[in-house]
């Protein structure tokens, strides 16, 4: 019966290395030893990144195509602080805060995964606080633009019409994986908090959360060297 | 702690079994409810493109004839019925209908993993159809860009529906791929996460291979029509450039410039390309079923069947620009992507070799599945040779956009997935039903299609080598194109009505034979995949009663030698002293 019923079985043996891809592509049920909900936002996340991918190589094409100047990414997003001229200031505190959120939020999957349910929700709620503390800096980063450099979807008085354009959809589609983010832990973090993590037994929608938060924080990285050090 | 699969938490009480009427028809949660579903919106919508190509072709066999025709109408036929047949028809019937029904089924899983969202799917999917519907009502009616929707001028004024009409398309298919992914995450994640006990991969039947595959190349091409429609919206809505160069037009200048209209295609066809074999992936498995049930023999070369599945997955999204070689892009791409195109065809050969070397000496039964499978060949074979044709550069140029190209897609991508679909749906009809329908009316509607769509089709390969162009509304009198050009026009309009009319044959044998059909019984084909071996037919909300199936062998037990029956289900248990099959080629005893 045993060689007629591959699979991982009850005993959950573990190969590693190129065994451990071939026993799990050959394995009855269920190929990768993890969870569904996992397995499908692994799978989202690959489609988003093509969302992503055709964002950027778009940008990317219309900014060589253009015939136009571009606008010189480090006048445009410099701050003035008491006379000094300080290139990508908000947009490095923006950065930073984003990455701080990922620490927090890896913070929180190993605290659920001990049960510990009051740290797991602090620091989930941490996480979507710097979230939300990003977004109102973007928000604080479009006024400026928008307000006192005259930059507009269809035009800006530094050079082509497409910086703007392209600035304002994949910043904004981004902004909007983000602020979707912070609704997304905060609906868990309350999970959290009344126990229903503790009755399904399983903590791993944290997780799952936190591979979705990693991913927005990933592409951000993408989008910061693309638009703001080209 | 050992970790047991989800697939194997033996608890039929977990589910949520329906109590009324609105949550077991309507609000359903149940993978095969949702599959009706998703058929019926999309043959209802279906119908509607339909009709569209019935107004074309009597406006293009008889110009002149029908005043209710004016060439924005036409246009705009155009765009809905290639839009309606290749996205909201052929996509949603394969994936969301029969990806919904079998893969479950197939897998020996009990649902979906999360049917929740399988269920949001189909109602998402059932918005993005009214709101295209609408646009037939709104001010300047449907876009008439053309199904490709080419800016710059699918939203310049003068193109029908360029101020409404693109907006509610563009939209549209936002609100599609939003429910297309919700169903496609579940599908994907059911094949690869919820099997049954000894379904390994190797072991799946080609349709679910064939739709697995199709619904990870609709994951990753969808977002870039995703994209494309959301830069057109902005274009169009709120002024920027990303496609729109600077037009001068009747004296104006346009307020847009410095777009790029090329990186539109791109975006296009690197969606529309993976798009051809998400339609044609899931009609290549479910044929290789129905061949090889039917034929009582088992398929030739399973694995290679496989791996060419996965290989034209992958090659896919290197093929796109060959349907922009006239676009004004780098001549070099043409190169490469003549190369590709080219490559392609090998795996795509393998399959239809591999299709007739399963019919050959097989013990064919002529139902009307396996006449349909036969028919969905002989089109094919058709089709993919004058693909070769349209791959190369220097044959593409002078063809382009003639109806050359209109016969080559129609024969490929239009014929021959939808003899397919007819076949899988005479195929399945007593599992779904539990009903057997009208042997005779069914090979009346099968040979009325196949032999109506040739004499569509057929002829137009010899139009467009004669260069009539394609997408006109009417020929007037050009000096190149022989009046007779027009008389084969009208033979040809005159097939295209009898074709649409005869697919009543179709819709009444099905309607009628739900009522008042035999019964069939659970296994009426003598079928070896999982099912057909479910105790009730058609199969309860969970499936499989109280215990999951145990699979012991492939899909394609038929005619082993010293079996009891010419046919061992995948879950029989191999007996001692039988022969158990011969899985993958291999005898084992």
């Amino acid at each position: 019966m045993a060689n007629e019923l591959p699979g991982h079985g009850g005993d959950a043996t573990v190969n590693d290395g190129l065994g451990g891809v071939v026993s799990d592509w050959s394995a009855d049920r269920q190929t990768f030893p993890v969870p569904w909900g996992k397995a499908m936002m692994w799978i989202f996340l690959l489609s988003d990144t093509f969302i992503f991918g055709s964002f950027l190589t778009s940008y990317m094409t219309v900014r060589m195509t253009t015939t136009v100047p571009w606008p010189n990414a480090s006048e445009v997003f410099a701050l003035t602080i008491a006379g000094n001229h300080v290139p990508l200031l908000l947009i490095a505190i923006m950065t930073f805060v984003l990455i701080t959120s990922s620490g927090t939020m890896a913070l929180a999957v190993n605290y659920g995964y001990r049960r510990d349910k009051k740290k797991t929700a602090m620091l989930m709620l941490a996480t979507a606080a710097l979230g939300a503390t990003f977004v109102g800096m973007q928000a604080f980063e479009w006024t400026k633009l928008i307000v006192e450099e005259g930059v507009r979807p269809w035009g800006n008085p530094m050079g082509a019409a497409q910086f703007g354009s392209t600035f304002f959809m994949i910043t904004g589609f981004h902004g909007l994986h983000v602020s979707a983010g912070v609704v997304y832990l905060l609906v868990v973090a309350r999970r959290v908090m009344n126990g229903f993590y503790d009755r399904k037994g399983t903590y791993e929608t944290v997780e799952v959360t936190g591979l979705y938060w990693h991913f927005v924080d990933l592409v951000w990285v993408f989008i910061f060297a693309f638009f703001y050090l080209w | 702690m050992a970790y047991v699969a989800i697939a194997d938490r033996d608890d039929p009480h977990a589910m949520h079994h329906p109590k009324s009427f609105v949550t077991r028809y309507i609000w359903s949660q149940d993978h095969k409810v949702i599959a009706i579903q998703y058929s019926l919106i999309a043959i209802a919508v279906g119908l509607v493109a339909l009709v569209l190509s019935g107004m074309m072709r009597l406006q293009l066999g008889f110009p002149d004839t029908f005043s209710f025709i004016d060439p924005a109408d036409y246009y705009q036929f155009i765009t809905m019925h290639g839009m309606i047949m290749v996205i909201y028809l052929l996509t949603a019937l394969l994936l969301g209908g029969f990806g919904n029904y079998l893969i479950p089924l197939m897998v020996g899983a009990r649902d979906m993993v999360f049917p929740y969202m399988n269920m949001l799917s189909v109602w998402v999917y059932l918005l993005a159809v009214i709101v295209l519907m609408a646009s037939f009502f709104v001010p300047g009616g449907p876009t008439g860009a053309g199904w490709t929707l080419y800016p710059p001028q699918a939203i310049s004024e003068g193109t029908p529906g360029a101020s409404w009409g693109i907006i509610l398309m563009l939209l549209s298919l936002a609100i599609f791929i939003v429910a297309f992914t919700m169903g496609g995450l579940n599908y994907v994640t059911t094949v690869l996460q919820a099997r049954c006990r000894g379904m390994t991969l190797m072991r799946m039947p080609l349709s679910v291979w064939g739709i697995f595959m199709a619904t990870v190349l609709g994951l990753l091409a969808f977002p870039a029509l995703f994209v494309s429609a959301v830069m057109m919206a902005l274009d169009s809505l709120i002024g920027t450039s990303f496609f729109m160069p600077a037009i001068v037009s009747l004296g104006e200048t346009s307020s847009h410039e410095g777009g790029s209209p090329i990186l539109f295609q791109h975006l296009f066809w690197f969606f529309g390309h993976p798009e051809v074999y998400i339609v044609a992936l899931p009609a290549f498995g479910i044929v290789s079923d129905l061949l090889s049930t039917h034929a009582r023999k088992n398929i030739f070369g399973y694995r290679m069947m496989v791996w060419a599945i996965i290989a034209i997955g992958g090659l896919s999204f290197v093929v796109w620009a060959h349907h922009m070689y006239v676009s004004g892009m780098n001549p070099y791409f043409g190169f490469f992507f003549a190369t590709t195109t080219l490559i392609i065809a090998v795996p795509t050969a393998i399959k239809v070799y591999n299709w007739i070397l399963t019919l050959w000496r097989g013990d064919i039964h002529l139902t009307v599945p396996m006449l349909f499978s036969i028919g969905f060949i002989f089109t094919f074979i058709h089709g993919g040779l004058t693909g070769l044709f349209l791959g190369n550069v220097v044959v593409d140029v002078p063809l382009s956009d003639t109806y050359f190209v209109v016969g080559h897609f129609h024969m490929v991508m239009g014929v021959s997935p939808i003899l397919v679909i007819f076949g899988a749906i005479y195929h399945w009809y007593p599992k779904i039903t539990g009903k057997m329908y009208n042997d005779f009316l069914g090979k009346a509607h099968f040979w009325l299609t196949l032999l109506g769509t040739y004499s569509i089709y057929l002829p137009m390969h010899y139009l467009g080598i004669l260069g009539v162009p394609r997408r006109y509304f009417a020929m007037g009198t050009t000096d190149f194109i022989p009046e007779s050009a027009q008389a084969m026009n009208a033979g040809i309009t005159i097939s295209a009505i009898i074709v649409a009319v005869v697919q009543v044959i179709f819709i009444v044998n099905m309607i009628w034979s739900y009522f008042k059909g035999k019964d069939a019984g659970g296994n009426p084909w003598r079928a070896t995949t999982l099912e057909w071996q479910t105790p009730q037919t058609p199969p309860e909300h969970g499936n499989w009663g109280e215990k999951l199936p145990v699979v012991y062998r492939w899909a394609y037990d038929y005619s082993v030698p010293g079996a009891k029956e010419d046919f061992i289900p995948q879950n029989e248990p191999p007996e001692p002293g039988v022969v158990a099959g011969r899985e993958h080629g291999v005898e084992h005893t």
